[in-house]
């Protein structure tokens, strides 16, 4: 019953397009090879194009996937048709032959059903050994979850054109590096999951943060990177301890959507939310996946991080959170991966115990870190501190520094509304 | 009330190079402004004509000459057409005033359809 329900928040018409292009490339690629990757990306553009400009006129069709379909696949047989007559390639007709087979023999209910198995595959060529791997999870992020390049960038604290030239190269490696687009076979899944997963994490992170534009939670994006983890976990060669961890762990990030906006979308903080709206099936399924997670004697970062999320959601109130057991997970995951965004949640974690006046003196001893330069939670973990002990002007200027690095419209609103009323005292 | 003719004229090249994003949010606009125009009464019909582009017919001698076009790749087309009630000219350009073609760098033009007796 949870799939049909999660089925239908997926193909809700509202993320109709964004949605279709990432199922769309990897559909096709399916059938026609990595190595056209280029001319499937324009068909599939084209397809989405005629479908805004159709759909205007007359609505949604009844299936809009086998529409797009349909008009890839004509503009695709079109782009060999020509091929075959005016560049003379010689595996064109080959092609042209393959394509039409493929279509005529597969309807609709086909692809519908073969979809999830097609980003997998899709997933796991994006980050394959063959791919550099800092390019991995920025190629599946542009190729599968339809990314821009821009909110690429800014999950991964780093410039527009870093990324661009980065994604360049790497689809170069996708498209002429041999590549089988296939989910691996059982033995070399275990050397190639980490990869997958990590795409998935930031992939909800960025959709959770929501770090450009006005639209502050970019809710089709957490949903994505759940359903993405929920077919390695439900896959059987896929699923493991450590998938279902991260299942988890987005689970309950996600039961606290609904709960981060008012009414007029102002970013709410954890201390601040009304835990009434927090989403129990939500909750229930990351339970149901943190249960499964505990089978097998594995312990990952999302374990740790999966059991931090379970003490806010089973937390009745923001006092009665178990700050000391969220602080401990945050100690052994400093040692595991240190980091200065685990280090920044530590500190956080700590003032909790040990009061604001301890959490700026964990502060000081880091805030020169060239990487967190440009993040903005620092500055904003900073004021909030400054602001307890009392240091209200010091915790102005945290605060500005903090619009200052934020391009989310709803979040700089939210800080205005801090200085505002940090200014009025 | 009269009907009238929305001929929707764009350049092709203008929808070009957008983001899936961004074709929902144009897509969004339109069927918001159909929508309402549904609700509103005014609407009749409306279509998108296809982008392979046309015939052209003209008389040659005894014969005919036909001719394809425009192509896509035509400066400017008509991209569709809705037919809409309105009381008067007016109207209908008030109507057309809301279509989000015009935020979009298209041109729309507006005929009203002769009405016999």
């Amino acid at each position: 019953m949870e799939a049909v329900t999660h089925n239908s928040i997926r193909e809700s018409l509202d993320h109709l397009f964004r949605l279709h292009a990432g199922q769309m490339v990897s559909i096709l690629s399916h059938i026609f090879g990595l190595e056209n990757l280029d001319m499937i990306e324009d068909a599939v553009q084209d397809s989405l194009l005629a479908a805004m400009k159709t759909w205007s006129y007359t609505g949604i069709p009844d299936n809009p996937r086998a529409w797009l379909i349909q008009v890839s696949k004509n503009r695709i047989l079109d782009r060999l048709r020509y091929d075959k007559k005016f560049e003379n390639v010689e595996d064109t007709q080959d092609q042209l032959d393959q394509a039409i087979r493929v279509f005529d023999s597969h309807d609709a209910i086909y692809f519908a059903n073969e979809v999830g198995e097609d980003q997998l595959r899709m997933i796991f060529a994006c980050c394959h050994p063959a791919i550099h791997a800092d390019s991995r999870v920025a190629l599946t992020l542009k190729i599968v979850g339809g990314f821009r390049v821009s909110e690429i960038a800014r999950a991964f604290l780093a410039s527009d054109e870093s990324i661009a030239k980065m994604l360049t190269r790497a689809r170069h490696r996708l498209r002429s590096g041999n590549i089988v687009l296939e989910i691996p076979p059982p033995a070399d899944v275990p050397s190639r999951i980490d990869t997958v997963l990590k795409v998935i994490y930031l992939m909800f992170n960025e959709g959770y943060a929501a770090s450009e534009g006005d639209e502050l939670i970019r809710r089709d994006l957490c949903l994505e990177a759940i359903r993405l983890c929920e077919l390695l976990s439900e896959h059987p060669v896929t699923s493991s301890p450590k998938v279902q961890a991260l299942a988890a762990l987005l689970l309950f990030q996600a039961s606290r959507l609904d709960s981060r906006c008012r009414d007029t979308g102002e970013l709410l903080l954890l201390s601040e939310q009304d835990r009434s709206l927090w989403d129990r099936s939500f909750i229930e399924r990351a339970m149901r996946h943190f249960g499964l997670s505990a089978e097998g004697t594995e312990l990952s970062d999302y374990h740790l991080e999966a059991e931090i999320a379970a003490c806010h959601a089973v937390a009745g109130s923001f006092e009665e959170t178990n700050w000391k057991h969220i602080l401990g997970c945050y100690e052994i995951l400093q040692q595991r991966k240190p980091s200065p965004v685990v280090d920044l949640n530590r500190i956080i974690a700590l003032a909790k115990i040990e009061g604001a006046q301890r959490g700026l003196e964990e502060l000081g001893r880091f805030r020169c870190s060239e990487k967190l330069k440009g993040y903005n939670l620092f500055y904003i973990t900073h004021a909030s501190f400054l602001t307890e002990v009392g240091r209200l002007k010091e915790a102005v200027d945290s605060y500005l520094k903090a619009v200052e690095l934020t391009q989310n419209e709803t979040l700089r609103r939210f800080l205005r509304g801090k200085i505002d009323s940090l200014a009025g005292q | 009330m009269s009907n009238y003719l929305l001929l929707l004229h764009e350049r092709p090249a203008d929808f070009v190079n957008h983001t899936p994003e961004e074709f929902q949010a144009m897509f969004t606009e339109y069927m918001a402004w159909s929508e309402k125009i549904k609700a509103d009464g005014a609407y009749v019909s409306g279509n998108k004509l296809k982008d392979e582009g046309g015939k052209s017919i003209v008389k040659n001698g005894d014969g005919m000459r036909v001719t394809d076009g425009p192509f896509i790749e035509a400066k400017e087309v008509i991209g569709g057409y809705y037919l809409i009630a309105a009381s008067d000219y007016a109207a209908a350009v008030k109507i057309s005033e809301g279509c989000p073609h015009l935020k979009y760098g298209g041109r729309i033009e507006v005929r009203e359809i002769e009405q016999m007796g």
